[in-house]
């Protein structure tokens, strides 16, 4: 108890599809210990903000920020006794950290190639409900995924004119 | 559409997952898929064919649509994982494996121990592998893996190999994976390579040893504790993490020695430090320290708290403000300078830090709405922003610090969304106006009508049983809008889905209705729900229906009548209760209504449960003697002014024995009191020490039917002390016998034990209810190492006079609330009654008297007397208790003001001693 009023924790990073699907979902207490409870909260608290886009809320007890892009919607969940700005630093993070790696295209498909440069990055953000960094680009760093993606100059023509027309496309329909 | 148009589209769909599609076709209103809806409209016939061909094309080319994870086989996946045997590893390959297996722990997967173990056995093979990936996504398998495969600890030596590496990449995750295996034991093996850790230059890796060690503080403190000295070092590092960490550390690793965490805060608050996140610690730390220490506000603590509001990052500021903010005994002053920052962010782009202000300025509403009143018209402002919980947050505060006039106005305005928002916040709203009731009794006709309004929307338990408890809450203080309260909760219960508040208010239009003008017109509500509702709440409204025929002759007829039609109940509880009720209703004897209509059992549930069942054990000659049974203990009414916190009402809702059978149950386990009866009444707790002294003495009065116990709860707070036999020797004054002492055997540092002294109350004065004790604590010490708590062999006797205890004829008299006063007064009869005189000369006001008269005879107020109306110069005080031995009295005082207070005592009973007591005691 003690150990939490003093150090900033984070109880949950969650990561959910436009379905509310979970695709990512790290608790770091035991406020839900039973995946059955953990999906019913991921489902509750999906309902109450997918249609607005407000950053913040208080649900059951726990104070959530997140932010939606595409059809992603990124949760950090922390007890409501917490700073909410800290909660917020943890989730901007997470969320430049991803849009680095996934060079601007963070949606759904883009995520789920690169499951593992998720799974890293949020390694580096928090480790045990504790702030490791609150850098991206540190973040970057550290994740250093090289993989197969080719940088930019190598890619071709058509590579580039693709993603190119992709974040076109999706600036437009948002 | 243009022709580009089109193109995109079809892309995109390409890049759909068959879902998404399908979706769209059964016209899915997801709002992502609403995008697409108004741009297609037109063009979707035409286009119809084409996208499903290239969709195809697509889903051939790529294999099985975007989501290569959706249809993971667990056992496939495990299959997989033997190429991990291979040689040469495919580092490529074999990445994609463990993010499947990962990705399957984290969507909730179970891997059998077995099953487990192989794979994690078969991924340290991965080792070999120079795959930076590969290697990092070995170290996060590891720690996934930790707590459901066996034997984790053979990578021990991978791991610490990687941390003292040459590869910084390597080093900081290889340290938290290895951190999160280790045991205390083996911890000792790598302590140099985590003293090196710690100080090491490269951020990640000194954060990581640090955080790394954080975690360990509570499994293994002896060792973390040792590192000290390199936290320190690491805290004046340039990187605003690595400062964080090591401030953490330290912290947790002095935490327990205040003067260490002085010292610590002293240092940083004068060097400062770089980093936000530590400077928000600080503070944290310093607000507790000043809360722990009582510290003033002129302490050098609250002036880095206060200075922090000037720093240039604005979660410090908030920090800042809010500790203040939480602060007890804040004066609006030393508000003022934190409501001041609040205000700048209420007006801030981000929505977070609005939130974060207009919560924070929500509660300093509570205590100090007149520190919040600047802030109104930033507030006002924020009524309509977009977040729903910051502009109910922003109402709810105006409704605290607003003026009577604006009230309208808010509230037509929370009208305007309060469907749209979380029910957790209804409940705020409601609360709210609960509060302002109370602060404008006036208004309740606005307030009733919201709240009406509200309970007719659709919402969970705990929101409607906020609005109801509010609407009772609301009839009890204001008396003319009882019958539009009693109305609408009719109306509710007509159409309620929840058992519990279908009964609650039953039972409140059983104990109001009968007295209203128009009685006749609740029964009508009553009876509809013994026709349509389960048990429960049957049984509940034929209690209801009783009390209308008990309290009006006229309707006597008809609840007979309606009494009959309940006695053919299917259900046991209602017929029993109809019979009960039309037996005694027959009978037509105020005496028998009072006692058995009116006021029911005023015993303990789980005290009568286990004296029953004692009595089946153990079947006496003489019959169940319902005296014997322990008295519940009323539950103090206290005002709800104070808003609770919303927190996670997660807590199981069983009825919880009271702190009384909590007691009676310690106190029948020490053989030495056994015998002694029921346990009557136990007291408040009494301090006996100051607050800051060597040893803490408490003791609370346990009262029996010709004994009393004293338990002391002493705490040592001398960690160089040992205390044995702990026992506490009293000396009455009068004709009081200490007959027995049960010491403490033996009293730790700091772990609080009871001693316990037993006293005969005199029996042949049974007049003599006071009684003063001098109270020594004596005891053997024997010092001993503050370190280790190793006791000295030795020990020498030594005592502590502690203040004298009082024994007051509240303490011979236990609570006991009377719902109808009048009847219990008339059932008790005027055999015994007494009545007397006095002048308080020393009392100034009505509301001063009749606390004075509450607290000193330790009864009951019934009907509400409790509460003297406002400019009135005479009050009726009507009071209920059972003295010790189990007899009623009744006690009514009309006080009158002139200069000073006469008050007239009529004082009732079935015994008169207790009726001389009383009047003697007052006297």
């Amino acid at each position: 108890m003690d150990f939490m009023l003093i150090f900033y924790k984070q109880q949950a990073v969650l990561i959910l599809d436009n379905d509310g699907d979970r695709l990512y979902a790290k608790y770091y207490d035991d406020t839900y210990p039973t995946v059955k409870e953990q999906k019913a909260f991921e489902k509750n608290i999906f309902n109450k903000t997918h249609r607005t886009d407000s950053e913040i809320a208080l649900l059951e007890g726990l104070t959530v920020v997140y932010k939606s892009n595409i059809d992603l919607f990124f949760y950090v969940i922390g007890s409501s006794h917490e700073n909410e700005l800290m909660l917020m630093a943890v989730l901007n993070c997470l969320f430049d950290s991803l849009s680095q790696m996934l060079r601007k295209n963070v949606e759904r498909r883009a995520l789920l190639e690169n499951m593992e440069g998720l799974f890293l990055a949020v390694d580096e953000i928090v480790d045990g409900g504790v702030i490791l960094e609150s850098d991206p680009q540190q973040v970057v760093h550290r994740v250093a995924l090289r993989g197969d993606d080719v940088p930019l100059t190598e890619q071709t023509v058509t590579q580039v004119l693709q993603s190119a027309k992709e974040q076109i496309k999706w600036s437009l329909l948002r | 559409m243009t022709r580009n148009g089109s193109d995109a589209v079809t892309l995109t769909w390409t890049s759909e997952q068959e879902e998404t599609f399908s979706f769209w076709l059964r016209g899915s209103s997801s709002s992502h898929d609403r995008g697409w809806a108004h741009l297609l409209p037109s063009s979707r016939q035409l286009h119809y064919g084409i996208m499903i061909k290239k969709f195809d094309k697509k889903d051939e080319e790529s294999g099985s649509g975007s989501n290569p994870f959706q249809h993971l086989e667990k056992s496939a996946v495990l299959q997989e994982a033997r190429i991990f045997n291979e040689t040469p590893i495919n580092p490529r390959r074999c990445l994609h494996i463990l993010t499947k297996i990962i990705y399957l722990l984290n969507q909730g997967e179970h891997f059998g121990t077995t099953e487990a173990t192989e794979a994690f056995f078969a991924m340290t093979r991965l080792f070999q592998s120079n795959d930076q990936t590969l290697r990092r996504m070995c170290y996060l398998t590891i720690k996934e893996m930790a707590n459901i495969s066996e034997d984790v600890i053979i990578v021990t030596s991978s791991l610490t190999k990687d941390m003292t590496g040459k590869e910084d990449v390597y080093r900081g995750p290889a340290i938290r994976a290895l951190c999160r295996i280790t045991d205390t034991t083996m911890l000792q093996a790598i302590e140099r390579y985590m003293k090196q850790a710690i100080v090491d230059k490269v951020p990640s890796v000194s954060s990581s040893a640090l955080v790394s060690s954080l975690h360990m503080v509570k499994m293994s403190y002896d060792v973390v504790k040792r590192w000290v000295n390199e936290a320190q070092e690491a805290a004046s590092s340039d990187n605003i993490m690595v400062q964080y960490h090591a401030l953490g550390l330290l912290y947790h690793l002095r935490k327990n020695d205040r003067l260490a965490v002085t010292k610590m805060l002293n240092k940083f608050t004068k060097s400062g430090l770089k980093s936000p996140f530590a400077y928000c610690m600080l503070i944290r730390i310093a607000s507790k320290l000043l809360d722990e220490t009582e510290g003033g506000h002129d302490s050098p603590l609250f002036d880095f708290i206060e200075s922090c509001l000037r720093n240039k990052n604005e979660m410090v500021v908030y920090e800042a403000a809010s500790a203040i903010v939480h602060m007890p005994n804040c004066t609006a002053r030393e508000l003022a300078p934190a409501v001041s920052v609040l205000q700048l962010f209420c007006s801030s782009p981000k929505a977070a830090l609005r939130y974060a202000a207009v919560r924070t300025l929500n509660k300093v509403a509570m205590k100090h709405p007149s520190a919040v009143t600047a802030c109104n018209l930033d507030l006002e402002n924020l009524i309509t922003d977009s977040n729903r919980s910051i502009a109910t947050l922003a109402i709810t505060t105006l409704l605290k610090t607003g003026s009577e006039s604006s009230v309208d106005r808010l509230m037509k305005q929370i009208s305007s969304f309060v469907s749209e928002i979380s029910d957790e916040f209804k409940v705020v709203v409601v609360q709210a106006i609960s509060a302002l009731c109370q602060k404008y009794p006036r208004k309740h006709s606005v307030m009733m009508n919201f709240l009406s309004n509200m309970l007719r929307d659709d919402g969970g338990f705990e929101y409607k049983r906020a609005i109801v408890d509010c609407i009772i809450s609301i009839i009890e203080e204001n008396p003319e809008s009882k019958e539009t309260g009693l109305a609408h909760l009719c109306e509710f219960i007509e159409d309620c889905e929840h058992t519990v508040l279908a009964t609650k208010i039953l039972h409140l239009l059983g104990k109001e209705g009968p007295r209203t003008p128009q009685p006749s017109k609740y029964i009508r509500f009553i009876f509809n729900r013994v026709v349509l509702e389960s048990e429960a709440v049957r049984a509940a409204a034929v209690s209801a229906l009783a009390k209308f025929g008990a309290q009006n002759d006229d309707l006597l007829p008809s609840v007979l009548v309606l009494m009959q039609r309940c006695m053919m109940d299917s259900d046991d509880e209602v017929r029993d209760r109809a019979t009960f009720y039309m037996n005694v209703l027959q009978q037509k004897q105020k005496a028998l209504n009072a006692a058995y209509i009116f006021n029911g059992l005023s015993v303990s549930i789980p005290g009568l449960e286990k004296s029953l069942h004692q009595y089946t054990l153990e079947p006496l000659e003489k019959p169940f003697d319902m005296k014997s049974v322990p008295l519940a203990t009323t539950p103090i009414t206290e005002q709800k002014t104070e808003i609770a916190p919303i927190s996670t009402s997660k807590l199981p809702e069983k009825l919880a024995p009271s702190r009384q059978d909590i007691y009676q149950e310690q106190l029948a386990a020490i053989p030495e009191f056994q015998g002694l009866g029921p346990l009557f009444k136990s007291s408040e707790q009494v301090q006996l020490t100051e607050a800051e002294t060597e040893y803490v003495v408490r003791c609370v009065k346990h009262t029996f039917a010709r004994h009393m116990v004293f338990q002391f709860d002493c705490t040592n707070t001398l960690n160089d002390q040992l205390l044995q036999k702990v026992m506490v020797q009293m000396e009455p004054s009068e004709s009081y016998e200490v007959i027995h002492y049960v010491p403490a055997a033996n009293l730790p540092y700091s772990q609080p034990g009871s001693c316990y002294t037993l006293v005969r109350l005199p029996d042949d004065d049974p007049t003599a209810v006071s009684c003063t004790f001098s109270c020594t604590m004596k005891y053997l010490v024997r010092d001993c190492d503050p370190n280790t708590g190793e006791p000295d062999d030795d020990g020498y006797d030594d005592e502590y006079v502690l203040e004298d205890l009082e024994v007051t004829v509240a303490d011979h008299i236990q609570k006991v609330l009377k719902p109808n006063f009048g009847a219990a007064w008339e059932e008790v009869g005027d055999e015994f009654e007494k009545e007397e005189t006095f002048a308080l000369a020393s009392v100034r006001t009505l509301d001063e008297a009749v606390g004075n008269i509450i607290s000193f005879l330790g009864m009951q107020p019934c009907e509400r007397s409790d509460k003297v109306p406002e400019n009135k110069n005479s009050h009726v005080l009507f009071l209920a208790g059972v003295f010790r031995g189990g007899h009623d009295v009744l006690v009514r005082a009309r006080l009158a003001l002139a200069d000073g207070v006469t008050m007239q005592v009529t004082v009732r009973s079935g015994e008169e001693t207790v009726v001389d007591v009383i009047l003697a005691s007052v006297g």
